[in-house]
């Protein structure tokens, strides 16, 4: 048996992250070359821009993967009315936890990114809405702006250029909801976060303060600064076609090395990944499943297969271990690579215990807008919370399974969708465990401390 | 529309190829065809929140070639439909030509269902002692929707039940749906941003922000908004079952805005004033205070007895009376912008025979902007039409009080007002004989030689004419006290009585029959019957010199601030 190399990180976005030498101040930033593509920016036309971006054809890292040129294109330019930028900095899906490390380790990466969105969609105005649990974060970014407004690379007349863009962090109170764009909007407008019905309420067209607006990831922004470095042509060649640049993959539970690591798109497997990248199980553990992009995605059980026709053509059988993590990737084998965040399960978990787990979250977080998000989470909260306390029912996966269903679609924005994905996806592969429940738990996996 | 034809698309509606106003929405649109979207948040008055998802139909629009824009053609050479995958909702989805809507496949139904569902799980179930049941939109629906027996075991959310919101309003949040159709009418018609919601998820809570409360005076408007029985009337809650009141339509008389009421009513007693809806008046709101007024049937001071020099007597004594005493004597009449057009024009009728002096006196306000108008009688418009006054009243009797002083009458027949509060000096009235006509007491009635109840606008039937010269027609609700005529058939005793060869009819048809004769009335050619439900705009441009205090306030125009911001 050939032993396989270790696949490499290529790290972009995470260059400086754990180099010790490396602080989160201007001065080290500036060492590194940084601010240079900002002066950059300003030798070129706003649109030209806009065309490396697009050309890049990088996808939005905060989960949906939408092109980030063709969102920018949507931008309604002609309504008259100031144009905004927003980053999304509310980083709140479970398992995701990498444009933390942006924020805590290389904020000018980002301040960067933005100023350099900012010119190229003339935004006067940029936000970063940051989530309540960031306060590091958001003390780190404050003095960044201040250290780059001092440095004339954000605020008045940038550079020279005549270009001017404030730059403001606001902090979140503390709501999952608020990472979805238009919750987010009505949030930094003062109001509850309950997102905007679409139409007619296009961020691009009607966003903050009904102008229109960009709302952008963390990572998304820093690639544009990279973009603009090597050029939208040569950055579209690292990773895939449609699946351009690096993405960071934040992988946690039952691996020996949990983390954050960096890999263009589709340089390596999930297995790979969890077994070469992350050490492997822990000793004695087998694979159960994995959630691949944050606990909305749909789980994958380990001893699926996936079959199906890729985009361009060619079939695929793969086992779990098989599936090329980039966009997609997990969406092919019926998940989505979502933010990126990796959960990884042994076989010492309890997937009713799990799905409790998810179900409580998502309970907690419904902003209670549509009735069928809001009392349906609660509900399928309720039924597994009661199925891990000894009362399970041989009709309640059928149950989960139908109200989860009720909800799917039928909501204003995809929190319907997070919420009744990880209940669909357990219940159509741990049937066999939601059942055993109501027959007394005889099989209950015993979980071994470490 | 710009070109002037566009006004209106062609939408296929379950099949069926209809025409519709262009722009308006799905909900709309169906319900113009006779198909009922069901929906909780959508209220056609207020902004679209598309929360309760109770909407959701199948929408499909043409399709067309992405790159050359033609139409994309089925194997019959019919445009092929692009059906969205996921329902969309009715209230937030606008008509387009072309448009494909499914009201009621499979899909519309499994989520109708799923959303009852929802919607009951929390939901206490308390129907049998819920203000709301009988015109509960839960109730209906899931009558239509409901599954019948219910899937959830668990327990339900525990929310406060009686939180008092306001002065007249009582919150049971436990049957609160979270629609936040109170919140947007708070937002949106009456600028008094107090409710909203706290706490997330299924433990959202309707509530007034800390410190405020509910007090504005169309905090009523969000019990009758309520598609449940959450917001409740302090007034009305415990009272009766719905379905016992008998509903009359009615004219507001609190302002010269005229909204339009329906009055509930059981065996003979008012229970509740509620609005009905009129685009052109009221949209579906009114004030506070307007609904109050029906207490005012039964409060202490009602006028019950007729009287004669404080003796009771019988009615037809008491009108008896009054045509002895001003036979042949100078008389005044001081009439009332509360009386209806029908009993203005008598009255104008009895001035003429009796060759009386007119008074009249208005009543003003403030404008609060929405509807309670300066003008805080309900026809002062019909004074003029009817003939009854020429010149705008001013809010005191100056022009009676020099007719007094220079002792141009003997006898004074006043209608409801009280002169003593309408700058008349007690003094000036010695030596001349008082007859009053009216439903409450008040000072001058007290002095009244001749006293003689009437009845007010819930007893009878008439006609006011609002702000805007619109002539609405209000209905009798509950019959008047034992032994009251309406004021139309004492007037008429009256003037048969004193013309000596006079037919009079006190029907309203043989009135206004009449009232269309007199030349230059703007009611030519109109019949009482010809007053539609939502009343009759007629031309008021003759009085177009006259200054009217509502100036720019004639009509209501509901802010619509809903589309600017969410």
């Amino acid at each position: 048996m050939i032993k396989k190399k270790t696949p490499k990180e290529r790290r972009i976005i995470l260059k400086h992250a754990d180099d010790p030498s490396y602080s989160n101040k201007i001065s080290c930033y500036l060492k590194n070359d940084g601010y240079s593509m900002l002066k950059k920016a300003f030798k070129m036309k706003p649109e030209q821009i806009g065309e490396e971006v697009l050309k890049s054809g990088v996808r939005g890292r905060g989960g949906a993967g939408f092109p980030a040129g063709m969102k920018w294109k949507f931008l309604d330019r002609k309504s008259g009315k100031p144009i905004y930028l927003i980053c999304n900095a509310d980083e709140s899906e479970p398992g995701t936890f990498k444009d933390r490390q942006i924020i805590y380790k290389d904020p000018h990466q980002l301040i960067e990114g933005m100023m350099i969105a900012a010119y190229a969609i003339q935004a006067k105005q940029a936000f970063i809405y940051i989530r309540a649990e960031f306060f590091e974060g958001a003390r780190i970014l404050e003095n960044a702006i201040a250290e780059a407004k001092s440095k004339n690379f954000c605020g008045e007349n940038i550079l020279g250029s005549k270009f001017s863009c404030d730059l403001i962090v606001h902090r979140g109170a503390g709501a999952y909801i608020c990472g979805e764009e238009t919750g987010l909007i009505e949030s930094l407008e003062g109001k509850r976060p309950n997102p905007r019905i679409k139409p007619p309420y296009f961020p691009a067209v009607l966003g903050l303060y009904q102008c229109p607006t960009i709302v952008n990831n963390v990572e998304t922004l820093c690639n544009v600064k990279h973009i603009l470095e090597i050029g939208g042509e040569e950055f579209s060649k690292i990773g895939k076609p449609n699946n351009t640049g690096t993405r960071i993959w934040c992988v946690s539970g039952h691996v020996q090395k949990p983390g954050y690591y960096e890999f263009e798109c589709g340089a390596l497997t999930l297995g790979e990944m969890i077994y070469d990248v992350c050490g492997g199980l822990l000793p004695g553990r087998t694979l159960k499943a994995v959630i691949p992009g944050g606990s909305s995605s749909k789980i994958l059980r380990a001893d699926e297969r996936f079959t199906g026709k890729l985009k361009d053509g060619t079939d695929f059988d793969w086992g779990i271990e098989d599936i090329p993590l980039d966009f997609d990737g997990p969406a092919s084998a019926g998940s989505m690579s979502g933010s990126g965040g990796i959960i990884v399960m042994d076989n010492s978990v309890d997937m009713v215990e799990a799905m409790a787990n998810i179900n409580a979250f998502y309970a907690h977080e419904s902003c209670g807008q549509c009735t069928p998000c809001r009392e349906g989470s609660l509900w399928m909260r309720k039924i597994t919370k009661r199925m891990c306390s000894g009362d399970a029912r041989e009709e309640d996966a059928d149950l989960l399974l139908s109200v989860a269903n009720q909800i799917e679609g039928r909501t204003i924005c995809a929190f319907g969708e997070a919420a009744a994905w990880p209940t669909q996806s357990f219940i159509a592969k741990f049937r066999d465990e939601f059942e055993e429940k109501a027959k007394g738990d005889s099989n209950k996996p015993t979980l071994q401390l470490i | 529309m710009k070109n002037g034809k566009s006004s209106s698309v062609v939408i296929n509606l379950d099949g069926q190829d209809v025409e519709v106003p262009a722009g308006i929405n799905l909900v709309e649109a169906a319900s113009l065809h006779g198909t009922e979207v069901p929906h909780y948040c959508y209220h056609p008055k207020l902004s679209v929140a598309g929360n309760c998802r109770m909407c959701l139909v199948e929408m499909g629009t043409p399709m067309r070639d992405r790159a050359t824009g033609e139409a994309i053609l089925d194997e019959h050479g019919k445009q092929k439909i692009g059906w969205i995958p996921k329902p969309v909702i009715g209230c937030g989805t606008n008509v387009s030509q072309g448009m494909h809507v499914k009201t009621s496949s499979p899909m519309v139904k499994d989520s109708r269902e799923g959303i009852m569902e929802f919607l009951l799980v929390n939901h206490p179930l308390d129907c049998p002692i819920c203000d709301q049941a009988g015109e509960c939109r839960l109730q209906e629906f899931a009558t239509d929707y409901g599954r019948g027996y219910s899937r959830y075991v668990e327990r339900k959310n525990v929310k406060p039940k009686r939180t008092r919101l306001g002065p007249r309003v009582t919150l049971d949040d436990e049957r609160c749906i979270l629609c936040s159709r109170c919140i947007r009418f708070c937002q949106e018609v009456v600028d008094d941003d107090v409710l909203g919601f706290v706490d997330r998820g299924s433990f959202s809570t309707l509530t007034c922000f800390p410190g405020k409360e509910l007090s504005n005076n169309y905090s009523l408007n969000t019990v009758d908004l309520c598609p449940v029985g959450a917001l409740t009337s302090t007034d009305f809650r415990f009272k009766m079952r719905v379905w016992f009141l008998k509903e009359s339509s009615s004219i507001c008389t609190e302002s010269s805005a005229g909204s339009n009421i329906t009055v509930s009513s059981r065996e003979g007693v008012i229970h509740r004033i509620t609005p009905r809806r009129n685009d052109e008046v009221n949209d579906s709101w009114m004030s506070d205070s307007g609904r109050e007024l029906y207490k005012n049937v039964t409060s202490e001071d009602r006028l019950m007895k007729a009287k004669v020099d404080q003796e009771e007597c019988t009615l037809s004594h008491a009108i008896e009376t009054v045509k002895d005493t001003v036979d042949g004597k100078k008389l005044g009449i001081v009439g009332s912008c509360h009386s209806s057009l029908e009993e203005q024009f008598l009255l104008n009728k009895l001035a003429k025979i009796t060759k009386a002096k007119k008074f009249l006196r208005g009543h003003f306000g403030e404008d609060d902007g929405i509807l309670v108008s300066s003008d805080r009688t309900p026809n002062l418009r019909g004074s003029l039409v009817s003939g009854f006054s020429s010149r705008y009243p001013t809010d005191n009797l100056e022009s009676l009080s020099k007719s007094l002083d220079k002792n141009e009458l003997d006898v004074l027949l006043v209608i409801g007002e009280d002169l003593l509060a309408s700058g008349i000096d007690l003094n000036q009235l010695n030596g001349v004989t008082l007859i009053f006509a009216g439903t409450h007491q008040n000072e001058t009635s007290k002095l009244a030689k001749i006293l003689i109840p009437t009845l007010t606008s819930f007893e009878k039937t008439g006609c006011f004419i609002n702000r805007n010269f619109r002539v609405q027609s209000f209905k009798q609700a509950i019959p008047g006290p034992a032994g009251l005529l309406p004021d139309l058939q004492i007037l008429s005793a009256l003037i048969k009585s004193l013309e000596k060869d006079g037919i009079h009819r006190p029907d309203l048809s043989s009135i206004w029959k009449e009232m269309g004769k007199s030349s230059g009335s703007p009611l030519k050619g109109i019949s009482f019957s010809d007053v539609p439900e939502d009343g009759l705009l007629i031309d008021g441009s003759k009085w177009s010199h006259l200054e009217f205090v509502e100036k720019k306030a004639l009509n209501y125009t509901p802010a619509r601030k809903a589309q600017k911001s969410k």
